[in-house]
């Protein structure tokens, strides 16, 4: 079941309509920018944790 | 030739690329198998790369020098809409994760070198085969094409006119290619990638510098674009959906493709390629920030002929000339990588799935490597002879079809790892329907990715591939309910284990 996560960068970035706005601003980059750039390492970490269960499965 | 370039700049270019020719050219004996004469060894390195490499691999084989070239390019443009390349290149990984190392497996445990191998072994049928192998060939082609316009862009930044650079280029890439086959690639994309990074991060860290920061550049953009009518920093309502299904569709249909499947069967193990999945998006960080330099045009207030321009002409602003040299080297060397690994995977499903097959079906280990040679060969100079022949926008126009053609091919390679329920029959009629709706869509569109729907509430484009894959697999569906009802003949689904 922990596999569910790697579902979680989909819906995250195709609710393109939640993360089409400009504020909040973080370093001086959009909130559009920043949320799509800040899904990278949280997918790695996601898929980092699905990892770990499925590992041993092999 | 030689009127305006830089010398310092050349200098620094012509010394990297000799470097990366010599390392071409050794690769042939880096991890020295027995013999190279055999597929396995010239066109999958042996299936041995492990984690490192591979990561070097696919990363310097999926992110090309046209993307580095054109999605700041796009961005320059447009604004917003050209970042779709971001979502596109996180959710391509989760994807990989689930499904790669099934298709891995699969490949190693028979000996699959091409898509066309796995296909045939899930259903017995010559004429999928046919038609999944074809399809990655017609899809590489343009695509290698491409690669040769990322190269032709650095090699015009550097000051140096004319065809005979890129020629050479081409034929010294052919060359070591034929001799070391996707051993080159590999050990050449540890250069490629490492000077890319140091491009970008450099670029990222003292661009903003000189130009007033992040969020001067972005202001600057944002006005940019007010003063042009058009763009924005922000998505427009009516592109919302296009950008979502332009990620999602992309995303299918990346690993799809010869190129990128060879750097997964090259993997040594399922393993390997889950922790590349989770190290992969190293790669979009930096394409994300790359993105931005287009942003970083505007603030720089550059004045282009071309948007393909945006890239080369931001280095030769901002930085000294060796370093400019560096990066439009980092470019050069970039098309390098891909465009080998694009010639071995089409080189590889012609000779399997096409020689083998309907030519020569005795042919020997070696007689095959011999074939996928000399494919590689031919396919390097059709490219090449495509570049200098016909309009760049024939090139592009057939890229974007080859994205939709590919991501036909998806049901084939895909279900049979996970269903045993569709027929080969049901499959190829839902490939031959996706493609030549597709292909009619995108026709009747004027070769632009995007279809309007009417949904009752005014028209929503779609990204026209997603729209044929859909077709592809209603049709693939409904044909499998009609034959299921006469007995069917099949290879049992052999690799659906």
């Amino acid at each position: 079941m922990v596999r569910l996560l790697l579902l979680l960068p989909f819906i995250g970035l195709m609710i393109v309509p939640f993360y089409n706005i400009r504020e909040p601003h973080l370093f001086g980059f959009p909130f559009f920018y920043w949320y799509q750039l800040a899904w990278v390492p949280l997918t790695s970490l996601l898929t980092y944790i699905v990892y770990r269960s499925v590992r041993r499965a092999d | 030739m030689l009127t305006d370039v830089d010398s310092a700049a050349f200098a620094v270019f012509l010394a990297l690329f000799i470097l990366v020719t010599g390392m071409g050219f050794v690769a042939s004996r880096w991890r020295k198998p027995e013999t190279l004469a055999h597929l396995d060894e010239w066109g999958l390195g042996g299936r041995k790369f492990g984690t490192w490499i591979t990561w070097f691999l696919v990363g310097g084989d999926f992110y090309t020098a046209y993307t580095v070239i054109a999605v700041p390019a796009l961005v320059y443009a447009v604004g917003a809409y050209g970042f779709f390349a971001l979502p596109y290149t996180i959710i391509v990984y989760p994807f990989v994760f689930a499904v790669m190392p099934v298709l891995w497996k699969v490949a190693k445990e028979r000996g699959y070198v091409t898509a066309g191998d796995v296909v045939r072994g899930a259903y017995g049928s010559r004429g999928l085969e046919l038609a999944v192998a074809a399809t990655g060939v017609l899809a590489t082609m343009p695509y290698i094409a491409l690669q040769l316009i990322g190269m032709e862009v650095a090699i015009k930044a550097l000051g140096l006119h004319g065809e005979v650079p890129l020629v050479l280029a081409f034929l010294v890439l052919a060359l070591y290619t034929y001799s070391s086959g996707l051993r080159a690639p590999a050990l050449i994309a540890f250069v490629k990638d490492i000077m890319i990074y140091i491009v970008v991060i450099a670029a990222i860290a003292i661009v903003p510098s000189k130009l007033g920061g992040y969020g001067a550049i972005f202001t600057a953009a944002d006005a940019a674009f007010a003063a042009k009518g058009s763009g924005g920093i922000l998505l427009s309502p009516a592109q919302i959906v296009p950008y979502a299904s332009l990620a999602l569709g992309s995303a299918l249909a990346a690993f799809m493709y010869p190129h990128t499947l060879t750097g997964i069967f090259a993997s040594s193990g399922g393993n390997t390629i889950r922790k590349n999945a989770m190290l992969l998006p190293a790669y979009t960080l930096l394409l994300g920030l790359l993105a931005l330099l287009g942003y970083m045009g505007h603030a720089a207030g550059l004045k282009l002929a071309s948007n393909n321009d945006v890239v080369p002409e931001l280095f030769k602003t901002l930085f000294p000339s060796w370093f400019a040299g560096f990066a439009f080297a980092a470019i050069a060397i970039g098309a390098l990588v891909p465009a080998a690994v694009m010639s071995i995977g089409a080189a590889n499903l012609f000779t399997r799935n096409f020689w083998k097959v309907w030519v020569d079906p005795k042919v020997t280990p070696a007689g095959e490597a011999k074939v996928a040679k000399i494919t590689s060969m031919l396919v390097k100079v059709g490219a090449l002879l495509a570049i200098l022949l016909m309009p760049t926008q024939f090139a592009l126009d057939l890229q974007l079809l080859g994205g939709l053609w590919i991501l036909q091919t998806l049901p084939a390679l895909v279900f049979g790892l996970y269903l045993n329920w569709f027929s080969s029959t049901a499959l190829l009629a839902g490939w031959a329907v996706g493609l030549a709706g597709g292909s009619w869509l995108a026709w009747s569109d004027g070769l632009k990715p995007l279809h309007g729907i009417d949904f009752g509430a005014g028209k929503v484009a779609i990204y026209t591939g997603l729209l044929a894959l859909a077709l592809n697999i209603v049709v693939a569906v409904v044909v499998n309910l009609v034959v299921k009802r006469v007995p069917q003949q099949r290879l049992s689904g052999e690799a659906a284990e």
